[in-house]
């Protein structure tokens, strides 16, 4: 007779568990639970509706209403729903308010997500790099994000715009440069957790280069903390694009949504519409990505649920 | 002592690149200041603009320029403003200091104080209504743009209800005593402040909320509610003491972002600030006050995170012992 070993399975057949319930299990596979707990959270949901709502107002629904938007419809500041208005009523040039701010998003979208590029990829890269090597290389980076946590962010935007011209790169760079430092922070954290953990001493083991590893391996790894970090930093960018168009630092012909306001507030006592509503885009847009990035947090990170 | 020495010295180093930075921003741009006075002169010849050229020092090696231009700032000398009859700047921005000292200030302790104090209420009861609200009131906050919600407060209070006043700091036809002109002025004050404070309130109360959640589960604090202590008292004189941290953290460093939102919400009220200066500054592209501005902003954040490193100290003494802020 064979000796049965005490720790191993003798026979391989293996006893169901009384106290595992597989079915539940089986129902949600790893690769979903995330997505999963997103969708359980109601707010979240709803951001990712509004977003929807919103890229279709910007990008969609412009290719059915066609004509010019500079056009006079009407006479100046009429009401919204007034005699001979349009639905969001007409502005101090007797255009139509609400078209000028449905095509006015693709402009502030535009910029915004070019600058949450710069700003995630110069971050992620500058938080890598000084994680990772960790000693005099990290002691220079942080200095330098120092240095730009302490610039006055709008301020030095406002100065480089203004210095530069207001050309979607300018603009681009500008918010680019000072909104980095955030997940530069985060991800330089993230990094120093994780550099020593097994996988990555197995990859060190194996032979792969700093760059390999730095790229292919552990950043992967930090991806939920980037994504969700993404998420707040193109809310920021859609805030600080609006400023700077508000103080006419942008492309007067995009008529972009923070621009419209701008151009809109000399009446604000006379009409309200002309700001109030490229106003409520920019609210709800940011909104939508606070919301997505906060059910992302919680999907990525359930043990911080609520706070 | 030794640490705030070296504290010290890094403040003075970040002074120092800011300058520098200043200098590069100017240096790289397209065209100099003679280019500008050029263009508002209309023509000018090119022995004038050479003239001009050596007379501000244009034509010196780019380090010789610099080590002048760090040497003017460091002495407060700003240079000119080009679109006010070369005013000097130092000059300008002074006369313009107080109100936006003013505001920013009042605009950071009423955030402070409502969003502390609205967190640590909604700590206590993670799950009640109120606890929800003040979750939902920090994603509103966070995502109106200042200069909008500026613009909507001026319509609902003092367009359509006429209970404050439209612009300005004070009412120019004012005539009365001392105190009902500082009344005046607060009148002034109250819808700017609370346009520029409201993202803070927002954020200081989603902080404020979390930090206090994890200090209420600690042990010290089971431990003063089991010997018997009031709620008040356990909310409010130990567990706050703690709560309190991280935001004396960010306050530093949100120094920063609440003078840049000056800008907006000063143009948005005309509060006659030096956000306004700015902002007139941008219109007239006048380069020297825009850095001026710059410059003097990014001293007020520099100081404002060698004194709140300062607090820091004061309110945490594990910090005093283990040596730094980040052991």
């Amino acid at each position: 007779m064979a000796e049965t070993d005490v720790h191993g399975m003798s026979d391989g057949q293996e006893l169901p568990d009384p106290h595992l319930d597989t079915s539940r299990l089986r129902q949600a596979p790893a690769k979903y639970q995330g997505l999963r707990m997103f969708m359980r959270n109601k707010a979240a949901v709803f951001g990712a509706v509004l977003l929807i709502a919103i890229l279709f107002i910007t990008f969609i629904l412009p290719i059915f209403v066609t004509g010019d938007r500079t056009e006079r419809v009407g006479s100046i500041h009429l009401a919204p729903g007034a005699e001979g208005s349009t639905t969001f009523g007409t502005d101090y040039l007797g255009r139509d308010v609400g078209r000028i701010v449905m095509q006015g998003g693709s402009a502030t979208l535009k910029v915004a997500g070019l600058a949450a590029l710069v700003i995630v990829v110069v971050g992620t890269t500058i938080g890598a790099v000084a994680g990772y090597y960790g000693g005099w290389v990290d002691n220079v980076l942080m200095r330098i994000t120092e240095f730009f946590q302490v610039l006055p962010g709008l301020l030095f935007a406002i100065v480089i715009v203004a210095l530069y011209g207001a050309s979607t790169k300018s603009i681009v760079l500008a918010i680019g440069l000072i909104a980095w430092p955030t997940i530069a922070r985060l991800v330089r954290a993230e990094f120093m957790r994780q550099k020593n953990l097994e996988y990555v001493k197995a990859a060190r083991a194996i032979g792969a280069s700093d760059a390999r590893i730095i790229f292919k391996t552990i950043l992967p790894n930090t991806m939920p903390v980037v994504i969700v970090q993404s998420t707040l930093v193109m809310g920021g960018a859609i805030l600080f694009e609006a400023g700077l168009a508000f103080l006419g630092l942008s492309n007067p012909k995009d008529l972009s949504w923070g621009f419209y306001i701008g151009a809109n507030r000399t009446y604000f006592l006379s009409n309200w519409w002309g700001l109030t509503f490229p106003g409520l885009m920019i609210f709800f847009t940011v909104l939508s990505l606070s919301l997505i990035g906060d059910g992302l947090q919680d999907a990525a990170n359930p043990k911080l649920r609520g706070r | 002592m030794k640490q705030i020495a070296v504290r010290i010295l890094q403040a003075f180093g970040l002074v120092l690149a800011v300058i520098v930075l200043n200098f590069m921003l100017v240096h790289l741009a397209p065209g100099d200041a003679v280019d500008a006075l050029a263009g508002t002169a209309g023509e000018m010849s090119p022995e004038t603009t050479e003239r001009l050229r050596a007379q501000y020092g244009l034509d010196e090696p780019v380090t010789t320029q610099l080590v002048t231009y760090i040497g003017n700032v460091l002495q407060g000398d700003l240079g000119v403003s080009i679109g006010n009859n070369n005013r000097p700047v130092t000059e300008m921005i002074a006369e313009r200091l107080w109100p936006t000292v003013l505001l920013s200030i009042t605009a950071l302790s009423f955030a402070i104080l409502v969003g502390v104090f609205v967190g640590t209420l909604a700590a206590r009861r993670p799950e009640s209504g109120f606890s929800h609200f003040t979750t939902v009131f920090a994603l509103v906050g966070f995502a109106m743009p200042a200069f909008w919600t500026g613009y909507l407060l001026l319509i609902v209070f003092s367009a359509k209800l006429g209970w404050l006043p439209v612009s300005g700091m004070e009412d120019l036809r004012f005539r009365g005593g001392w105190f009902a002109q500082q009344w005046d002025v607060a009148k002034h004050l109250f819808l700017p402040a609370l346009a520029l404070g409201l993202i803070y309130i927002a954020a200081y109360s989603r902080l404020s909320r979390a930090s206090m959640l994890e200090v209420l589960e600690s042990d010290y604090v089971r431990t003063a509610r089991a010997k018997g202590l009031g709620e008040r008292s356990v909310l409010f004189k130990h567990a706050l003491r703690n709560g309190v941290i991280p935001i004396v953290t960010v306050m530093g460093l949100q120094f920063g972002a609440i003078l840049s939102g000056a800008i907006l919400v000063e143009t948005v009220f005309s509060w006659p600030g030096v956000g306004r200066l700015a902002f007139e500054a941008v219109v007239e592209r006048d380069t020297n006050v825009l850095l001026g501005v710059l410059f003097l902003v990014s001293l007020a954040v520099i100081i404002a995170n060698f004194l709140t490193d300062l607090l820091y100290r004061f309110i945490d003494p594990r910090i005093r012992v283990s040596g730094s802020a980040n052991g």
